[in-house]
């Protein structure tokens, strides 16, 4: 595809979807969101230039690899697993503490969300996984 | 109890490993020496069962009907300890004898994920996370059987593909029915409400689902056929693989399945696994006949011996049951064992075609020997594991009655002891055909015969010390058959 | 509400089974997505509508038969995942398989069948 406008508008709105999908990981514990919908957001934003020029320059200009962004993600879920063996009773059990955070009730953080984060890392390696594996190399005129 | 997860997290952190190191050389150390690790775990698992009962182990501290559980009886216990001596030898099969421009790291990648997924379903006590390790196992199968990219490969990649997609689906219907009539999905809990159902017919839905879609994955009569068609098109380490493994997973969650909680309606029910079985066994045993390709007589092998299984889950008797998990456990080696030995024929002489070779009993008779042991073992010679295996279904199979399933076994087991004797005959014994003669054979280094030695060694281990493995089956099929015990255990985290 | 879903169900999978049959890879992966679908449907079915309540305990409503079930719910979002993994990687195999064969046809992948 050749659109200028695209093409333009890619530079903006990648970096409006990035921090939209963050958004929508960090909500994800108690209301509609989280790691899965997040992640498919973010791949979205980079697979956003590999729509408005070419699939190949996406490859070659990316920094890190699909499977670096899901080596990432699994290292992120398999940390998750451990605290809930040596701080509670059981694997994979959450653990949350507070963050102190000025003007608010401080951030809570815990393995769940650790987990989440690592399937958002994930889902970005998968979606882009998907992209490069389904491109098809025809130059449309 | 963590360790009772240890089986999925290893395989899982051996992956994630092999995603930051990624070259080959790393590749043959991290297999077998995380299969190693698998076994061991495994076998401290199998210790920690016979000291202290059924092993429960509440996935996030969430208690059992709720959560997702995992539980390790006798029957996953044995399964885990046998399907992780194949991953030993396999592991070590394929630094040998998958070609040099094989892509190694990701190779042992998908080779640790299908482990996870077959550990998974091996341990877990609910039904969903059944069908998510099901998932697992087979995306990672689906990717090992195209690795190649070669044509045939991607042939028998779409053919594997379509049947056990529609599979899954099948399932994940049967689960969704089940859940809308007892609105739970851990397997106990299920136990506990079915027992007590009045209306238990209902299930006959859901359980009809569920059988077709574990009979697509343990490959039983009607439908069978993407194993012969994919089987034989990846290379021979994948296939020795998928061989020990994939259609016992299938056979696994049958028995589970079937003796738990599907205990409804058991005359329709047992007619009905009888039926397949004896088809299976003989369709299987005859189409194997009737090839000249070892893993195509090995592939068609397979289904014959699925039969067997399927026939000590129909019956239903202690015994029978017991001779079922004695069945499964020693097909794995065994078949496992056979495949490997038809690879290294097929790299001593340049084909796996029967016509092509010959002449190899003169030439190397260790591989010979290698050979007739899982060989014998499949047909059911005495002194080897596959004997005592038959026997015990056999006895179960006149003891109960069911006289024509136990002819057909029988006969079945000549079908057999034919294709066995045809390959021996024709790649051992026979000369080297005369048009063939051009091929030069390669000679094979010591390490190229440990896998098969391993396997060889625990097939005739399995034969000699077959009383104890015989008390510890007949210990899992109790738990099966009393499924009281199994549900005390998860449900209420005690023994009755 | 749920008898139109049921009958969405049972349409597509008769969709789902007639698209299986058809000779052309492409249409079989169609049908599978369809099937894929409809069994989605009929997981999310199974505990029954509940119209306009949400599936998270807010603390406000006491009443649990106002609540819908969760666990459906969930468990038809780990489906959708995993069909979707399936669907994409089904593609990517017919790609390769098109790029190798240029054939889109069933009928041609006998030739790991005629071999003896």
């Amino acid at each position: 595809m050749n659109s200028v406008i695209l093409q333009i508008a890619s530079k903006y709105v990648r970096w409006l979807l990035v921090i939209f999908s963050v958004i929508i990981l960090i909500r994800g514990h108690n209301y509609p969101g989280g790691g899965f919908i997040g992640g498919l957001l973010a791949g979205l934003s980079l697979a956003y230039k590999g729509f408005a020029f070419t699939p190949e320059l996406l490859k070659k200009e990316i920094k890190i690899k699909p499977e670096g962004y899901m080596g990432i993600g699994l290292i992120l879920i398999f940390i998750s697993i451990w605290p809930g063996v040596f701080l509670k009773t059981a694997i994979m059990q959450g653990v949350w503490f507070t963050i102190p955070f000025p003007f608010t009730e401080g951030f809570k953080f815990g393995t769940p969300f650790l987990f989440d984060i690592g399937v958002f890392f994930t889902v970005i390696g998968v979606t882009l996984l998907f992209l490069f594996s389904l491109s098809y190399e025809k130059i449309w005129k | 109890m963590t360790i009772v997860a240890m089986p999925i997290l290893i395989p899982f952190a051996l992956a994630i490993s092999l995603l930051v190191f990624r070259t080959p050389k790393t590749c043959r150390w991290v297999g077998p020496l995380g299969s190693l690790a698998i076994f061991v775990v495994s076998l401290a698992l199998f210790f920690r069962l016979k000291t202290s009962g059924i092993l429960t182990l509440n996935v996030g501290g969430w208690e059992a009907p709720f959560g997702i559980v995992l539980v390790v009886d006798y029957l996953s216990a044995l399964m885990l300890m046998v399907s992780s001596l194949i991953l030993i030898a396999v592991s070590l099969f394929s630094i040998r004898f998958l070609p040099d421009d094989f892509p190694l790291p990701r190779f042992y990648f998908f080779f640790f994920t299908l482990t996870m997924g077959m550990n998974g379903a091996f341990t877990t006590g609910d039904v969903f996370n059944l069908y998510v390790w099901f998932e697992v196992m087979l995306i990672s199968s689906f990717v090992l059987i195209t690795m190649g990219k070669k044509k045939e490969q991607l042939e028998g990649g779409i053919k594997y593909l379509a049947l056990n997609l529609l599979g899954s689906l099948l399932f994940l219907a049967g689960l969704g029915l089940l859940y809308g009539k007892t609105g739970t999905l851990n397997m106990a809990h299920l136990a506990e409400i079915l027992k007590n159902d009045g209306q238990a017919l209902l299930m006959n839905t859901s359980s009809i689902l569920f059988f077709v879609a574990f009979g697509i994955k343990a490959a039983v009569f009607p439908l069978f056929f993407w194993l012969p068609s994919s089987y034989h098109t990846p290379n021979i380490a994948i296939t020795s693989l998928f061989a020990g493994l994939l259609t016992k997973v299938g056979v696994y969650t049958l028995i589970r399945f079937f003796t738990l909680f599907f205990v409804h309606d058991q005359q329709f029910w047992h007619n009905l696994l009888l039926i397949v079985a004896g088809l299976t066994m003989v369709t299987g045993g005859m189409a194997a006949a009737s090839y000249y390709e070892t893993r195509r007589i090995l592939s068609y092998h397979i289904i014959s011996q699925i039969g067997y299984m399927i026939m000590g889950l129909g019956i239903f008797t202690p015994l029978a049951i017991a001779g079922a998990v004695f069945f499964t456990l020693h097909n794995m080696i065994a078949k496992t064992g056979a495949f490997i030995a038809s690879g290294m024929i097929a790299k001593t002489k340049g084909s796996f075609h029967l016509k092509e070779v010959g002449g190899l009993y003169k030439q190397n008779p260790l591989l010979a020997v290698l050979f007739i042991v899982p060989a014998f073992a499949l047909a059911g010679v005495p002194p080897l594991s596959g004997f005592f295996a038959k026997f015990m279904l056999i006895k179960a199979g006149i003891e109960s009655g069911s006289y024509i399933i136990t002819t057909v076994a029988l006969l079945t087991s000549l079908l057999t002891l034919y294709s066995m004797i045809k390959i021996w005959n024709e790649a051992f014994l026979k000369k080297q055909p005369e048009n063939h003669e051009n091929q030069e054979s390669i000679k094979l280094n010591w390490a190229d015969y440990v896998p098969l030695a391993i396997l060889a060694t625990a097939s005739v281990l399995m034969g000699i010390f077959a009383a104890t493995v015989f008390t510890y089956t007949m210990e899992a099929a109790n738990q099966l058959i009393e499924p009281a015990i199994y549900i005390d255990m998860v449900l209420r985290n005690r023994t009755p | 509400m749920e008898v139109v879903l049921a009958i969405l169900v049972g349409i597509l999978y008769t969709a789902g089974v007639y698209m299986l049959l058809r000779r052309s890879i492409l249409k079989f992966i169609i049908g599978i997505i369809f099937m894929g679908n409809a069994t989605n449907l009929l997981v999310f079915l199974s505990a029954g509508l509940i119209h306009g309540s949400p599936a998270f305990v807010d603390g406000t409503t006491t009443n649990s038969a106002q609540l819908a079930d969760p666990l459906p719910q969930a468990l038809v979002l780990t489906a959708i995942v995993i069909g979707l993994g399936m669907v994409v990687f089904i593609l990517a195999l017919k790609y390769k398989f098109f790029e190798v064969t240029g054939t889109d046809d069933l009928d041609q992948l006998k030739q790991t069948d005629s071999q003896k």
